[in-house]
């Protein structure tokens, strides 16, 4: 008779979440669209149209902001798997102190961004007393100054062995390359254990029977362990695509304005755009938050399109 | 015999790799520490460990910024999220794991289709919401948006899903009603997926910085993130007195992280299979 009643029950139940999640979560989505259509100014909120968009095509800023991102996903993505899979393989070997190895590479995933980028920020500042002390006993380093730079890496490392490289291809900047490097140290534990029970799921009976054959080391990699750990490494790809464009803490804390937009990324930019003095305010920062959402849907929906078929599946053929 | 040798020189070859790479990630960390530990003059050096460690420099840097509030802000707010999202994973996950109704797997997939958005498009309009509803430099504002997640509830749906349905009908055949079953059978079955749910609540509460950046001004309702965050700028020329600061910050988490690493790297292993 009960079961009648649990339209109800279930209401009742669903009333905290819904209530949440329905003004902070999908009700913000309709409002944002709202927003992006009003100037945003103190002074009258008024309607503005799709001005706010047409500002943004002509805005040098917004496009710098998104090669940066281009730049920043680039960097930290692929090396981050990549690293991650291969600790993770050295981890799936029947060794001791698996533990240990574990909670040491999760340790930067847990603790305060803050601290991590605070110390990072003074490591990359002290590493100039290292170049001046590499310079004093003849080893010529120039003076690098690592995350104040905001000149790109390839035309750093073409003055260096001499080559001239166009200014359209100098690539992202010192300062970025550095909180890249924060970035795969921050999100490596992260890979290293889903990785690592991705492995452990590869069933043993497979791998011994496919060892009998004679498979072994790249052919057992490519032919067995790969595809059965496609739907993790996916869902890896997909997790850190998207949070490379949320890129925002080590940013801020570590060169604090965005070094004139060279170290910038589209999350850095919405909120100078929305919140700082000087910034176009909340209408136009919208908009920049609503181009940026269409732009990681189109990214995930090709990525399903192209990778998701590769995907293999457990049932599947 | 042989093949015992042969195994620990893999397992020995192992940790020729392993050591290395893991002292590189846990580097910074002790940067930080020897750092916190230095005199002003040393502090401008990259060599990571001081002459004679100034342990003062904490109680110097406590006292520079007000830490206490700021820790104190910051561990109100975030209990308070974890428990609004254990409290709203277990009776959510109950309707959509455990009862039948119309239109209910059309809700779920509504509801998990939400975890798609990213957090920068909903900013501007939730600051906005913040704002008409007066809740800038208030608690409720650090508390209220975060106290359900659509991740906590798949998670914890799921795991309701697993349950047999004969516990359920059992119990409501004996007379016992939804939330007396939800309360003393049920809970302590799905307890795992909430502490994971709590787990990555508190974390995420605790180590926010964007969110309370937007929504408080006032030094009074600092979160330690943004406290830190402030400290790293204003004392910019005492290296020594920000990692000190730093190591303050970092401290509770890590003790909690290293008290609890088993759930913390099995709940997000589990999670993400499931």
């Amino acid at each position: 008779m009960k079961w009648r009643r649990n339209g109800w029950v279930a209401l009742v139940c669903l009333a905290p979440a819904l209530a949440v999640l329905g003004s902070f979560q999908v009700a913000p989505l309709f409002y944002a669209v709202n927003v992006s259509l009003h100037s945003g100014a103190l002074a009258g909120n008024e309607w503005v149209g799709l001005a706010n968009y047409r500002a943004l095509v002509g805005e040098r800023a917004f496009w710098q902001s998104l090669e940066v991102t281009f730049w920043y996903v680039l960097g930290t993505v692929p090396l981050t798997l990549l690293v991650a899979y291969w600790i993770a393989e050295l981890l799936n070997r029947d060794i001791r102190g698996r533990d240990f190895y574990r909670v040491l590479f999760f340790m930067p995933y847990v603790v305060s961004p803050v601290a991590s980028s605070a110390v990072w920020k003074w490591i990359f500042n002290a590493s100039s007393q290292v170049n001046l002390w590499l310079d004093k006993r003849g080893f010529e380093v120039r003076d690098q100054v690592w995350l104040l730079q905001p000149r790109g890496l390839f035309t750093l490392l073409g003055e260096l062995w001499g080559v001239d490289v166009p200014s359209w291809a100098g690539g992202p900047s010192l300062a970025l390359c550095c909180i890249m490097v924060v970035s795969i140290w921050t999100m490596l534990g992260f890979a290293v254990v889903i990785l690592l029970a991705g492995l452990s799921q590869v069933p043993t009976e497979v791998l011994e029977a496919a060892q009998l054959d004679g498979a072994s080391g790249w052919r057992l990699r490519r032919r067995i362990i790969w595809p059965l750990l496609s739907p993790t490494l996916f869902f890896l790809l997909i997790i850190f695509i998207i949070k490379a464009f949320q890129a925002f803490n080590s940013i801020y804390v570590m060169t604090p304005g965005g070094l004139s937009g060279r170290t910038a990324t589209v999350t850095f930019y919405i909120y100078e755009s929305a919140f700082m003095a000087g910034g176009r305010g909340t209408g136009f920062g919208s908009a920049v938050s609503l181009v940026l959402l269409t732009v990681i849907l189109a990214l995930t929906f090709i990525q399903f399109r192209v990778l998701g078929r590769r995907v293999h599946y457990e049932g599947a053929a | 015999m042989k093949r015992a040798r042969w195994k620990l020189r893999e397992e020995l070859a192992t940790h020729a790799v392993l050591l290395p790479l893991g002292l590189l990630v846990a580097f910074p960390f002790f940067w930080m520490f020897g750092t916190s530990l230095k005199t002003a003059p040393e502090s401008v050096h990259f060599w990571p460990w001081p002459a004679v460690p100034q342990w003062h420099n904490y109680a110097t840097a406590w006292q520079s910024a007000p830490f206490g509030r700021y820790l104190f802000v910051t561990a109100v707010s975030s209990a308070a999220v974890t428990a609004g999202v254990v409290l709203s994973a277990l009776l959510a996950g109950y309707a959509f794991g455990s009862l039948r109704w119309r239109g209910q797997p059309w809700l779920f997939a509504l509801f998990v289709a939400t975890m798609m958005v990213p957090f920068e498009v909903i900013l501007i309009p939730n600051f906005l919401t913040i704002q008409r509803l007066h809740w800038l430099n208030t608690f409720w504002a650090l508390i209220v948006p975060w106290a359900a997640n659509v991740f906590s509830i798949f998670l914890v749906t799921q795991s309701f899903r697993s349950l047999p349905p004969d516990f359920q009908e059992a119990a409501l055949l004996d007379g016992c009603g939804h939330f007396t079953y939800l309360w003393r059978v049920a809970a302590p079955l799905v307890a795992p997926a909430l502490a994971t749910s709590a787990i990555f609540a508190f974390l995420g509460s605790w180590n926010a910085l964007l969110w309370p950046l937007v929504v408080t001004t006032t030094t009074n309702m600092r979160t330690i993130e943004m406290g830190l965050s402030h400290f790293v700028q204003a004392e910019a020329t005492n290296v020594h007195l920000v990692m000190a600061g730093s190591m303050i910050a970092l401290l509770p988490v890590l003790l909690l992280f290293l008290l609890l690493q088993r759930k913390f790297i099995e709940g997000l292993a589990a999670g993400v299979k499931g």
